[in-house]
């Protein structure tokens, strides 16, 4: 019996796994697919907004605010990628600034420190590859971006240092309840629970309606996005975002924290919570609204094209509480942007919920630190000779467009919740995610793979589980 | 820190070629620097034969092809270091690799050849939208995997780009026993070799469809298919022409790019028609002895090509670390004209040019019955008549040491078309 | 019969038009140079290939092989076939014979590549 089953290990399971694990508490996330980070989490905007977007006195306002203050300490106790580098909301039009100062008096309200308008003039002093066009803009000096990647996974190896257990490809086909507690039924197994949290993003409303008979519906919003080289990563510092209108939120330009550019999402209600494809009216569109905000984007600089799926709740807000009708159950739905940004809220807003159904009592050694793969195109000749002398691996580059080390590669596969696929050791060390997208370095990678999966090299995946393969194939 | 009198980035053709040339030509002190763990570079996985018709009069295969240089590097007691990654080169020619053996370090050279090839240009570059699965591969990747790593792919191929590595490809996976449904190529015309076309696609029975692209992906986890439609003079899509071809392989041979981020690193003047460094007759980059050939220069379509402009590189490398005086004057520029997509050189020395200059390039489109004519004002310095020039053969020219003479301002490399 | 073949003895790629009597061409049109009359002829009479694939060694390394001369197009696959079942160990040098007279042609198969 656990205390505690999360379902979903994206980026709000690890967060609240990763806070459970504070206590003394037996904790089990259950994802359905084969790594951590699979869904919403692995393909979004990464962005750490500041909280001025939200509408005062929602749990959005609140949570987002809160999230954005302590991410950057926690990226630091979690060693993972986060940059201050602020953001600007653009308008077109004159008749629209007072859209924009009400947004800044939004910002205020919730709590966001230093948001201003400043004029189109003072944007471009700052920002020069912004277009004429801009007449103003809202600054927000406290936004931020992340690596999303290596925020859920920092997040989920640190709940596993701190004993949360991960049962990784095992899907949940049922939940029943019983007396005082849950039987969460999978394709691998029965596990009992005190206390089911769900966090199965855009298939929150399926496993909510496994336990209630509350209405909960999760609509799929697609949002396609284009990916530059890093040598157009420098073409602005701040993330730049429209300023939303009746067309819409706008398409946003923003640096990655690896220094790469990145354009989008578009926003289409869909059906299916399986379509992450990229469209081409869906690109261009990303490809025409990106250039009414910055000046000569280089887009024959794409190197990849992709789509990730919003969990949109009927609320506007994050749907987070125990279920009315199934004590014990709780939500965690809803949870589109700015749901990254409010993460590592949501996980202590959840444990408090937690903390009113069963009683909990801090662990009287818990790990706060967690040290990431090594990163040897950060270190200095000396450390990088010390990591070579250490293993002959660390000298042997694979990646060669991200400078990644078979070392690095071994890591990933190595560490708890290591890497099993060419996307998670691409996830985890970014081989493979540079401008040749894995051309030279695929081979060498599987091999990596499959000496510690004890399979041969053809059988090494990009994506999924190796255990439905064999099904599929019998 | 480790010195050089000439370091060699890339142990390919290019970079072999060019140690022997510079060894041959009384320099000793040279190292290759290559990132793989055998010699050879990209030859190795081309195991097709074709190679090396010009340069041993022979037809051989790539890594035979490859062996005989390797040996010749041998022979001469060339060192040469591998599995040695240069992450680095500064304008004062100190290089930054990392390797298993030396770790990391800085090696300074007095003379530089940079031959580190090019690489396939990926899907996101061709921003064909849909999902992203496992069964979507450059052709070279899927090259290696089946020649080197005895990994074949899939069972159901399309291959989009009828590049030559496209093509040799699609032979290939036939012999290893896929399907190979159709190759797709977005022009109108292949942009691989005839002789592939013929050997490859229709010894085969395999389709080439011209003028089609794929505009959808299919399959979230594993390829199921793509979808392609016919395109028109502008390249678009057109509605209502696509067609399902249910596969599980998806191949792209859709155009190299030069590998150019170290020299990009060291500050070398790159050519945006080439994405290689700009030369001069001697191959020599905007950095004085910093001399590039082979595919970082300029994608060539023949090894044997590589091997010659490698060995002047590696010449005139050997002649700069004796300390050959800079060349004198001016250059003049070498400006591509009607028909001509790029030259290399881009620049050129008439005084310090050898008896003859080669100049390099490629069309634009197919010529028939055409000349291609190199000019300086008014004054004609070669004109030589061709039966056909296409995109996918670069063509070489050699304008002699009397005729660049007559060279003043800027040279135009052109064609002219056959009154019609 | 009328055989339709493309030219492969220059980028031209002439469309060649073959008249074909008992396995013979008798007459060729659509060639520019006596190159297209040949290769038609050649390519009508005897089509021939040289092979090139590799060889799954004992060891799982593939080695690079090919038809140490050309072998009838007709036989192709039956050659490939052939040279995916044998049996080699490392360590293989360059120009060793992997398969003699591969399908009674009378080409040998040889490594291309010192492998190990």
């Amino acid at each position: 019996m656990y205390d505690v089953v999360i379902v979903g290990a994206g980026v709000i399971g690890c967060a609240v796994a990763r806070e459970l694990s504070k206590y003394q508490l037996s904790v089990c996330v259950v994802e359905r697919e084969s790594d951590v980070c699979e869904g919403t989490s692995k393909a979004n905007s990464a962005i750490i907004h500041a909280g001025f977007d939200c509408v005062p006195g929602t749990l959005k306002a609140k949570l987002n605010v809160r999230g954005s203050k302590l991410l950057p300490e926690l990226s630091k106790l979690l060693d993972f990628e986060f940059k201050n580098n602020g953001a600007f909301v653009l308008c077109f039009d004159k008749e629209q600034i007072g859209g924009l100062e009400e947004l800044c008096e939004r910002g205020k309200a919730n709590g966001v420190d230093g948001v201003r308008v400043i004029s189109g003039d003072e944007a471009r002093a700052m920002e020069p590859a912004l277009t004429d066009d801009v007449v103003a803009a809202l600054y927000a000096p406290t936004s931020g971006i992340v690596c999303p990647f290596g925020m859920t996974i920092a997040l989920a190896e640190n709940a596993v240092k701190n004993g949360v257990e991960f049962r990784l490809s095992t899907e949940v086909k049922g939940i029943k309840k019983t007396d005082g507690s849950f039987t969460v039924l999978t394709e691998k197994g029965e596990l009992e629970a005190r206390i089911v949290i769900n966090a199965a993003g855009v298939y929150a409303d399926k496993i909510h309606s496994m336990v209630s008979n509350e209405k909960l519906s999760i609509i799929p919003r697609r949002g396609e996005y284009m990916l530059l080289d890093k040598d157009a990563g420098c073409l602005v510092s701040h993330t730049i975002f429209q300023q939303p209108t009746k067309m819409g939120k706008g398409i946003l330009v923003t640096p990655t924290v690896h220094g790469n550019l990145l354009l989008g999402p578009t926003a289409d209600d869909i059906e299916d919570k399986e379509d992450t494809a990229t469209t081409r009216q869906g690109l261009d569109k990303v490809r025409q609204m990106a250039g009414l905000s910055v000046k000569g984007i280089p887009f024959n600089k794409t190197i990849t094209g992709f789509a990730g799926l919003r969990a949109v709740g009927d609320t506007h807000d994050f749907i987070i509480g125990e279920c009315k009708d199934c004590k014990g159950f709780i939500d965690v739905a809803g949870i589109e942007s700015p749901g990254l940004s409010s993460a590592p809220a949501i996980g202590e807003y959840v444990a408090e919920i937690v903390g009113s159904i069963i009683t909990l009592e801090k662990k009287e050694t818990f790990y706060a630190v967690r040290k990431g793969i090594t990163r040897m195109a950060e270190l200095n000749p000396e450390e990088k000779n010390r990591m070579i002398a250490r293993d002959p691996a660390y000298g042997t580059i694979v990646c060669r467009c991200e400078g990644i080390t078979e070392g690095e590669i071994k890591e990933a596969v190595e560490r708890p919740l290591g890497a099993t696929t060419l996307d998670g050791v691409k996830r985890r060390t970014r081989a493979g995610m540079g401008r040749c997208q894995a051309g030279f370095c695929s081979p060498k990678t599987m091999a990596v793979i499959a000496e510690k999966l004890g399979i041969g090299i053809g059988d090494v995946k990009k994506n999924g589980c190796y255990e439905s393969e064999v099904g599929e194939d019998a | 820190m480790r010195e050089f009198e000439l370091v060699i980035i890339g142990g390919g053709p290019a970079g072999m070629a060019a140690a022997i040339a510079a060894k041959e030509n009384g320099i000793d002190d040279i190292v290759i620097l290559e990132r793989d763990t055998q010699l050879g570079g990209i030859l190795n996985q081309c195991i097709h034969n074709g190679f090396g018709l010009h340069t041993f009069k022979e037809e051989l295969t790539g890594p035979e092809y490859a062996e005989r240089y390797a040996a010749k590097v041998y022979e001469l007691g060339i060192h040469f270091e591998l599995g040695a990654m240069v992450m680095d080169i500064s304008k004062d020619k100190e290089i930054t690799v990392i390797s298993r053996t030396h770790g990391a370090e800085t090696i300074r050279a007095k003379a530089i050849v940079l031959a580190m090839g090019c690489r396939e240009r990926p899907r996101g570059a061709l921003g064909i939208p849909g999902f992203r699965p496992q069964g979507v591969y450059t052709a070279g990747t899927a090259q290696k995997l089946v020649n080197c790593e005895g990994v074949i792919p899939g069972k159901e191929v399309v291959i989009l780009g009828s590049g030559d590595i496209g093509l040799i490809m699609a032979r290939r996976m036939t012999l290893e026993g896929a399907k190979v449904k159709a190759v797709v190529e977005l022009a109108p015309y292949s942009s691989g070799l005839k002789r592939n076309i013929v050997q490859c696609l229709d010894d085969y029975g395999i389709p080439l469809m011209l003028s089609h692209t794929v505009v959808d992906i299919k399959g979230k986890r594993k390829l199921e298919g793509v979808f392609v439609a016919a395109v028109d003079e502008k390249n678009r899509p057109i509605e209502g022409t696509e067609e399902y071809f249910p596969c599980d392989t998806l191949l792209l041979s859709c155009g190299l790019i030069p590998e150019n981020e170290l020299s990009r690193s060291a500050g070398v003047e790159l050519s945006p028609l080439t994405n290689g460094p700009t030369v001069d007759e001697s191959l020599e980059t905007s950095i004085e002895g910093v001399f590039a050939c082979g595919n970082v220069l300029h994608v060539h379509d023949l090894v044997d090509f590589v091997s010659e402009e490698a060995s002047r590189a590696g010449k005139n490398a050997a002649d700069y670390i004796k300390g050959k005086p800079a060349s004198p004057g001016v250059p003049l520029d070498v400006k591509p004209g009607n028909g001509v997509r790029y030259t290399v050189p881009s620049r050129l020395y008439t005084e310090s040019a050898d008896d003859g200059v080669h100049i390099r390039f490629r069309v634009t489109g197919v010529f028939k019955g055409a000349s291609i004519v190199v000019s300086s004002g008014d004054n004609e310095l070669l004109r030589r008549k061709g039966r056909i020039f296409v995109p996918s053969e670069m063509l070489d020219v050699v304008v002699k040491k009397e005729n660049l003479e007559l060279a003043s301002g800027e040279i135009e490399v052109r064609i002219e078309e056959a009154s019609v | 019969m009328i055989r339709e073949l493309t030219c492969i003895g220059c980028p031209m790629g002439c469309s060649l038009t073959v008249e074909v009597e008992n396995g013979e061409a008798v007459s060729v049109s659509g060639n520019t140079c006596k190159i297209g009359e040949n290769y038609a002829k050649s390519e009508i009479s005897a089509p021939t290939r040289v092979v090139t694939t590799t060889v799954i060694s004992r060891q799982g390394i593939p080695v690079p092989v090919k038809t140490a001369g050309n072998v009838p197009k007709e036989k192709i696959f039956e050659v490939v076939s052939l040279i995916k079942n044998a049996k080699l160990s490392l360590p293989v040098r360059l120009g060793d014979v992997i398969l003699p007279d591969v399908a009674g042609t009378g080409v040998d198969v040889k490594a291309t590549k010192t492998v190990g």
